[in-house]
C-alpha cells in the first residue's frame, strides 16, 4: 500500500512566504468560524449546536441575492440580514428558556440545526450554484495563494476581534451588556433591560455567524445544505483551547492552531494538518483545562498574590 | 470509513430491529409489504453528504421500475417499491439493509453511494445471500456472488483518461485522491497504470473527506509542476479544490478524473473556468443524451422529476440494471433470487442509454463504453476516445491470473490492487 504523505516543500524564501499565506488562510478561517459561537457561549452560557447551521444562512442568503443579480458585497449584507433576523426569532422562541442550561441548551439547537438544513434542502433542493472567489491570486516565485482568503478574510477577522473589543470594553451597550451576563438580578435593580440585553448579544453572536456565511459563500466550493458542519470541529476546537475571556481567548486559540495547522499541512500535507491541529486542541486541554486566557488569568492571580 | 466504530451501534440497531420484527411478527401475523407481490428495494441518499449524487440513482431507479409497472408489471405482477431514505449515513444503511431484507422481504435491491456505504452493509448481504445492484463508479475488485456492482471500475475510468492525459500532455502526473477506502485504491491504480507505461509520479496526497482548504495542497502542486493531475477527489468539501485551482490561474494543468463532473455536475454548479481543461473518464453523462434507436431517456428522466438537477453517470447505471434484472427475472420465469442469479451469471447483452452494454456473468461487472468528457473555457462538455473496456483485472489478472469466476465458486471477496502489483 502508499503512504498517504505528500512531498514536503523544500524551504526556501518563496515556500516560507507561501506558508505565512496558508498560516493566514488557516487563521482567518478559524475565527470567523468561532467569534459567532464564542460570544454566544461566553456571554450566555448557551452551546449552540446550530452555530454552522447560523453561518449556512448567511451563506444562502448571499447566494440566494446573488443569484437573483445583486452584486456580491450587497448579497453578502442580505446574508448578514438573514442569519440576524432568524437569530432574533430564535432567541425568543427558544434559547431565551435556556440560560445557563447548558445541556439542555445542546440538546435544543441540535435539534434546530437538524431541522434548519432539512428545510434548507426541502426548500431550495440538494444544491445552490457556487459562486466564484473574486479577486483573483497573488503569485510569487513558482507559488501563488488567493487575495481574497489568504488576505482578505484574515484582515477581516482581526478587525471584526477589534470591533468586538471596543463594543464590549468601550462603549455603555458593552458595559451593560457584561454586568447583565455577570449578575442579571443586579443589572435589573441599576435600571437595566436585561432581556433587551439577551436579545441584543444573541443577534450579535448570530450576526457574527452570518457575516462568517456570508464572507465563505465564494470560498466554500459547493453551497449544500449540510455544509455548516464545515465550520463547527474548528469551531469548537477555538472555544474550548481559548477559554472564558471570548475575544482574546479567540484571538490566542486561532493564532496557535493555525500556527499548527499550517505549519503541518505546509510540511507534510492536509491530513497531517488536520490531526496536529486536532492534537494541540487535546494536549491544551490537558495541560490548560480553563484555555488559553484561563491560564493566563490564573498566572496574573497568582502574581498579584505574591506581591 | 467509520464502519467499525459503528459496530456497537448496529448491533444494538440490528438487535432492535430483530425485537420489532419480532413484535409485529405476535401482532400483525405477516410484514405489511412482505406478503404478497414482487418487492424492490431503494437505499439511495435524499438528504445528508451524499444527497447531490443520490437523489438522482433514487429517481432513476424510480423512473425505470414505474416504467416497467405501467408496461404492464414484471411476469404480470405489480412491482412494489420500498424506497426509505438512509441519509447519507451508514449505520442507518445497516438497519433499512436489515428491515428490508428481513421485513419487506425485497426481490432485488439497489443500495448506495460510497463504498464505505457497500462495505458497511456488505456483511448483511452476504448473511441473507440477498440480490444486490451497487451501480456506483467505484475502485473495483468486489467478487460476490449476490452483487452485481455494474458501475464503472477505477481500472476501466481511469484505464480510459490516463493514458489519454499522458500522450497529450506529458507523462509527470501529481495524484489527489480523497483519504478512504475508494480514493486510496483509486490511486494505487494510477500507480499501475504509471507502472505499465512508465509515467513518472511526481507527488500523491490523500486528503481527508472534511478537508476544504487546499491552499497547501496547491503550493506543492505549483512546486513539483506536473504535466496533469489525477484528481480522485470526492464529495462538496473536496469541490472547492477546482474553485481555488480557478483561483489560482491554475486551468492550464489539465486534470484527469474518475469522480468530478458526471456525479456531482460541478460543471454545472461552478461557474467557468473552474472546471475547465478537467477530464472525466466516463460511462456516461446526462450530456450524451441516449444512444439506443428512438429513445430518449434524458426527456423521460426530466418529465418525470421535472426538479431533478442532473442525470448522472450513477443514475444511468441504476437505471439499465432495474432493466438487466427484469430481462433476467422474465427469462428465469420467476422472482426467485438464485434462479435470476443464475440466468445473470450467463451473461447478457444490454441496449442502454450509454450504448449496448455486455454484463459478464462469472464476475458480475459490466463491459462499458468508456469514453473522455473534457470541460472547455465556457463548460461545454465534449466526448472523445470511445472505447469497449471490459472488466479485466477480475476477470483475467487476479488469482494469478484464473480470474473470479463465481459460476464455479461462491465468494465474498474485494480484490485490490496489490494483490496483484506491486504498489
Amino acid at each position: 500500500m502508499i503512504t498517504p504523505t505528500a512531498t514536503p516543500l523544500s524551504i526556501s524564501g518563496y515556500s516560507l512566504l507561501a506558508l505565512f499565506f496558508q498560516f493566514l488562510d488557516s487563521f482567518g478561517f478559524i475565527v470567523l468560524a468561532t467569534v459567532g459561537l464564542a460570544i454566544i457561549f461566553g456571554m450566555m452560557g448557551v452551546i449552540n449546536l446550530a452555530h454552522g447551521e447560523f453561518i449556512l444562512i448567511g451563506v444562502y442568503g448571499t447566494a440566494l441575492a446573488y443569484h437573483a443579480g445583486a452584486p456580491l458585497p450587497l448579497g453578502m449584507v442580505a446574508g448578514v440580514i438573514a442569519a440576524t433576523a432568524f437569530g432574533v426569532v430564535v432567541e425568543r422562541t427558544i434559547v431565551r428558556h435556556f440560560y445557563d442550561r447548558l445541556l439542555d441548551s445542546m440538546v435544543a439547537t441540535w435539534g434546530l440545526a437538524l431541522v434548519v438544513s432539512q428545510l434548507l434542502l426541502i426548500v431550495f433542493g440538494s444544491s445552490l450554484d457556487s459562486i466564484s472567489t473574486p479577486l483573483g491570486n497573488v503569485s510569487y516565485g513558482p507559488y501563488s495563494s488567493s487575495v481574497y482568503s489568504s488576505v482578505l478574510l484574515p484582515a477581516i477577522a482581526v478587525c471584526v476581534l477589534a470591533g468586538l473589543y471596543a463594543l464590549f470594553t468601550r462603549t455603555t451597550f458593552g458595559i451593560k451588556a457584561r454586568a447583565t451576563i455577570e449578575d442579571p438580578e443586579t443589572a435589573r435593580a441599576m435600571g437595566i433591560d436585561t432581556d433587551r440585553m439577551y436579545v441584543a448579544t444573541f443577534a450579535i453572536g448570530s450576526a457574527l455567524a452570518g457575516l462568517t456565511g456570508a464572507l465563505y459563500a465564494p470560498a466554500l466550493g459547493s453551497i449544500t445544505p449540510n455544509r455548516g458542519n464545515t465550520f463547527l470541529v474548528e469551531a469548537f476546537v477555538a472555544v474550548v483551547v481559548g477559554g472564558q475571556s471570548v475575544i482574546l481567548g479567540t484571538l490566542a486559540a486561532s493564532g496557535v492552531l493555525s500556527v499548527f495547522n499550517a505549519t503541518g499541512s505546509f510540511l507534510f500535507g492536509t491530513f497531517v494538518g488536520q490531526m496536529l491541529l486536532l492534537l494541540v486542541a487535546i494536549v491544551a486541554l490537558r495541560v490548560l483545562p480553563d484555555g488559553i486566557t484561563g491560564y493566563v488569568d490564573d498566572w496574573q492571580q497568582r502574581r498579584r498574590a505574591e506581591e | 470509513m467509520s464502519h467499525e466504530s459503528l459496530s456497537r451501534r448496529s448491533v444494538l440497531a440490528s438487535s432492535a430491529t430483530a425485537l420489532g420484527i419480532s413484535v409485529a411478527g405476535c401482532s400483525s401475523g405477516s410484514g405489511s409489504s412482505g406478503g404478497g407481490g414482487p418487492t424492490v428495494g431503494i437505499l439511495e441518499d435524499r438528504s445528508g453528504n451524499f444527497q447531490l449524487n443520490g437523489t438522482s440513482k433514487w429517481q432513476a431507479t424510480r423512473l425505470a421500475l414505474e416504467e416497467i409497472n405501467e408496461n404492464g408489471g414484471l411476469l404480470d405482477e405489480e412491482i412494489e417499491i420500498v424506497d426509505p431514505d438512509p441519509q447519507s449515513d451508514n449505520s442507518r444503511y445497516q438497519e433499512l439493509t436489515e428491515r428490508l431484507i428481513l421485513q419487506d422481504d425485497v426481490d432485488a435491491l439497489w443500495a448506495g453511494y460510497s463504498s464505505a456505504t457497500r462495505e458497511a452493509i456488505r456483511p448483511i448481504i452476504n448473511e441473507n445471500d440477498q440480490l444486490y445492484f451497487y451501480t456506483t463508479q467505484y475502485e473495483g475488485g468486489v467478487c460476490d456472488h449476490t452483487i452485481f456492482p455494474v458501475g464503472a471500475t477505477a481500472r476501466q475510468q481511469l484505464g480510459i483518461v490516463t493514458p489519454y492525459l499522458a500522450d497529450e500532455f506529458g507523462e509527470d502526473i501529481y495524484i489527489i485522491a480523497a483519504d478512504y477506502n475508494f480514493g486510496q485504491l483509486s490511486g494505487d491504480w494510477v500507480n499501475v497504470l504509471a507502472q505499465e507505461n512508465d509515467y513518472n509520479i511526481v507527488g500523491e496526497e490523500y486528503i481527508p473527506l472534511d478537508e476544504t482548504d487546499f491552499s497547501s495542497v496547491i503550493n506543492r502542486i505549483q512546486s513539483e509542476d506536473p504535466d496533469f493531475i489525477m484528481s480522485m477527489l470526492v464529495g462538496a468539501n473536496h469541490e472547492n479544490f477546482y474553485d481555488q485551482r480557478a483561483t489560482n490561474d491554475m486551468e492550464d494543468i489539465p486534470i484527469g478524473t474518475s469522480t468530478a463532473m458526471a456525479q456531482g455536475h460541478e460543471h454545472i454548479r461552478y461557474d467557468p473556468p473552474a472546471l475547465t481543461n478537467v477530464y472525466a473518464g466516463v460511462s456516461y453523462m446526462e450530456e450524451l443524451g441516449d444512444l439506443r434507436d428512438g429513445e430518449n431517456f434524458v426527456e423521460a428522466f426530466y418529465e418525470r422529476w421535472p426538479d431533478a438537477n442532473y442525470l448522472n453517470q450513477e443514475a444511468q447505471n441504476n437505471y439499465f440494471s432495474v432493466y438487466l434484472w427484469a430481462d433476467a427475472v422474465e427469462e428465469a420465469g420467476t422472482f426467485d433470487q438464485e434462479a435470476v442469479i443464475e440466468v445473470l451469471e450467463g451473461g447478457r447483452d444490454i441496449s442502454a442509454p450509454s450504448g449496448d452494454l455486455t454484463l459478464d456473468g462469472p464476475t458480475h461487472h459490466m463491459e462499458h463504453e468508456m469514453r473522455v468528457a473534457r470541460a472547455d473555457e465556457n463548460h461545454e462538455i465534449s466526448f472523445t476516445n470511445n472505447e469497449r473496456i471490459g472488466p479485466s483485472f477480475l476477470r483475467e489478472e487476479v488469482e494469478g491470473g484464473d480470474g473470479c469466476d463465481l459460476r464455479e465458486e461462491d465468494k465474498t471477496t474485494q480484490y485490490v490492487p496489490s494483490d496483484v502489483y506491486d504498489v
